[in-house]
């Protein structure tokens, strides 16, 4: 196949799996509602409940409590993203639907980042709900165009981490049982961060965990940018472009499990 | 009449906690995720006991109250799955053609939720003093503990019961996990309601059963010996119980009548 046939083929193959999560995500209301509800769950909650915490001695967040828990509430919104889209994909698997992808792609690669389009595209219509809530909500943005930009920057590449570590648990098991092992996790590295309060005013084992947890550099990072006070953002970054990278190997990995089971 | 009432209750209650005792799947998430929270929030919140107002200076010993009531969430969630179960297998109807009470049945099936709220309580209370909570009650506190969880278990159980009776598809019982998991989130479970500065939340959170539920916690734990806050909590299960096996009668009769 010459070089710009594969392209086409990979890129057909692409946006093809991609259309059909999207269209299933946004006229299925049991995967649209959860979804968006979640994220304006935990940031209600998060935001809403816990906002004397900024009075804890020790917390100077500039941007507020509201900003400081939405950037836990957007990457988190962002890894679940990818985590629900590892599940779709299990339940094409276990539909047989998948094994149909399979046979009909000329480029499978194209099949997993169909999938991982879909998963931005659907993290794309939450954020943008999330974020429009927030800002209802009197959130205040001290950061500016660059640096919402690196915000949004991050919570893509987490998108993508994510849906690559769903697809690879998904393409291994190949059954919607497999949906604890991707979710958990995914959970624990996230609730592991500094969720509450900075890093700074965490002690004991949690601090020790958070120190050496990649999330807390993505979190502070994201929170860095959304105050207009960035920091910490080439180590984020660093981490936000390995994680995917490792773990599209994981997912290949996985893609090739399932080609092999037949 | 009495004995045979009874013997269904006994025969119903003895399989619903052996099936409970043989899926673990049922009861390490029940154990292990609560757990879990509690760890990552009583670490993470550590610092809040320093707001003034805040009513003890150990976070662990105020957020212990939590597990209990996320505990009875997944009774919900175990008794209603188990029940639809039968119903898309097909067991009740095969029950329904035996003369066996709904009574029966209903009280048979929250067995399972017994044993599951007993395993709970106990594991979440011991895993909690080891952990450095207070309990200044001592060990009637700790009993009651055990029996205030029990009775919220077994009561949001009968809710899962009616969910499962109404539906028949242990997918839909499924799906009602996150909305009772709003009760929890939007309560006084991270803060007491008068470090609750959001008004509408400060609000919604005071009208939210959950809250007293978890204050009655709060107080065998922390506070000593308030008859106040624990004859509302036991209110609020005994309550929840009533409405939610009301609500299974009555959709059970709708189920045999389709059956």
């Amino acid at each position: 196949m010459s070089e710009g046939r594969a392209v086409a083929s990979f890129r057909s193959i692409t946006l093809a799996v991609a259309w059909r999560s999207v269209h299933n995500f946004l006229t299925n209301p049991a995967f649209l509602v959860p979804a968006v509800v979640f994220p304006l769950f935990f940031f209600t909650a998060f935001a809403g409940g816990l906002s004397s915490v900024a009075k804890v001695p020790g917390f100077d967040f500039p941007s507020g409590y509201t900003a400081f828990q939405f950037v836990f509430v957007l990457l988190q919104s962002a890894a679940f993203g990818g985590v629900f889209t590892g599940f779709g994909i299990a339940r094409d698997f276990e539909s047989g639907f998948a094994r149909r992808f399979l046979l009909a792609a000329g480029n499978r690669n194209g099949i997993v980042a169909g999938y991982a389009l879909a998963a931005l595209v659907r993290a794309f219509f939450t954020w943008t709900v999330l974020t429009t809530i927030a800002l209802l909500a009197g959130m205040e943005v001290g950061g500016e165009g660059v640096e919402l930009f690196g915000l949004y920057g991050l919570a893509v590449l987490v998108n993508l981490t994510a849906t690559m570590w769903a697809a690879g648990v998904a393409m291994r098991v190949r059954s919607i049982q497999g949906g604890p092992l991707m979710q958990f996790p995914t959970f624990l590295i996230l609730f592991l961060a500094p969720v509450y309060v900075p890093l700074s005013l965490l002690s004991g084992w949690i601090h020790a965990v958070a120190s050496v947890n990649p999330v807390t550099a993505l979190l502070e990072a994201g929170r860095g940018f959304i105050s207009g006070e960035p920091a910490a953002v080439a180590l984020a970054f660093a981490v936000a472009v390995a994680l995917p990278v490792l773990f599209a190997l994981w997912a290949r990995g996985g893609l090739r499990r399932a080609e092999a089971a037949g | 009449m009495k004995g045979r009432l009874r013997t269904q209750v006994g025969q119903l209650a003895h399989r619903s906690v052996l099936r409970t005792l043989r899926q673990p799947a049922q009861i390490v998430p029940a154990l292990v995720f609560p757990l879990f929270l509690l760890a990552v929030n009583s670490g993470g919140l550590k610092d809040a006991t320093n707001l003034p107002g805040f009513p003890t200076d150990s976070y662990l010993s105020f957020a212990l109250a939590v597990p209990f009531m996320q505990g009875a969430l997944f009774s919900v969630m175990n008794t209603g799955t188990d029940l639809a179960r039968d119903i898309e297998t097909g067991f009740l109807n095969r029950l329904a053609l035996t003369p066996l009470r709904g009574a029966a049945l209903l009280s048979g099936l929250l067995a399972g939720a017994v044993v599951l709220g007993l395993v709970q309580a106990a594991t979440y209370l011991i895993v909690g003093l080891v952990a450095g909570a207070e309990l200044v009650t001592g060990l009637g506190g700790a009993l009651t503990i055990v029996a205030l969880s029990v009775s919220i278990t077994v009561a949001f159980g009968s809710i899962g019961l009616f969910a499962a009776l109404r539906t028949g598809s242990g997918e839909a019982v499924q799906s009602l996990f996150p909305v009772f998991f709003v009760f929890l989130f939007i309560s006084a479970m991270a803060l007491p309601l008068n470090l609750i500065q959001t008004n509408w939340f400060h609000d919604v959170a005071s009208a939210n059963p959950v809250t007293y539920l978890l204050e009655a916690f709060r107080s065998l734990l922390f506070e000593g010996w308030d008859l106040g806050a624990l004859a509302l909590g036991f209110g609020i299960a005994a309550a929840v119980l009533a409405v939610g096996l009301l609500a299974a009668s009555a959709a059970l009769k709708t189920r045999l009548v389709r059956t």
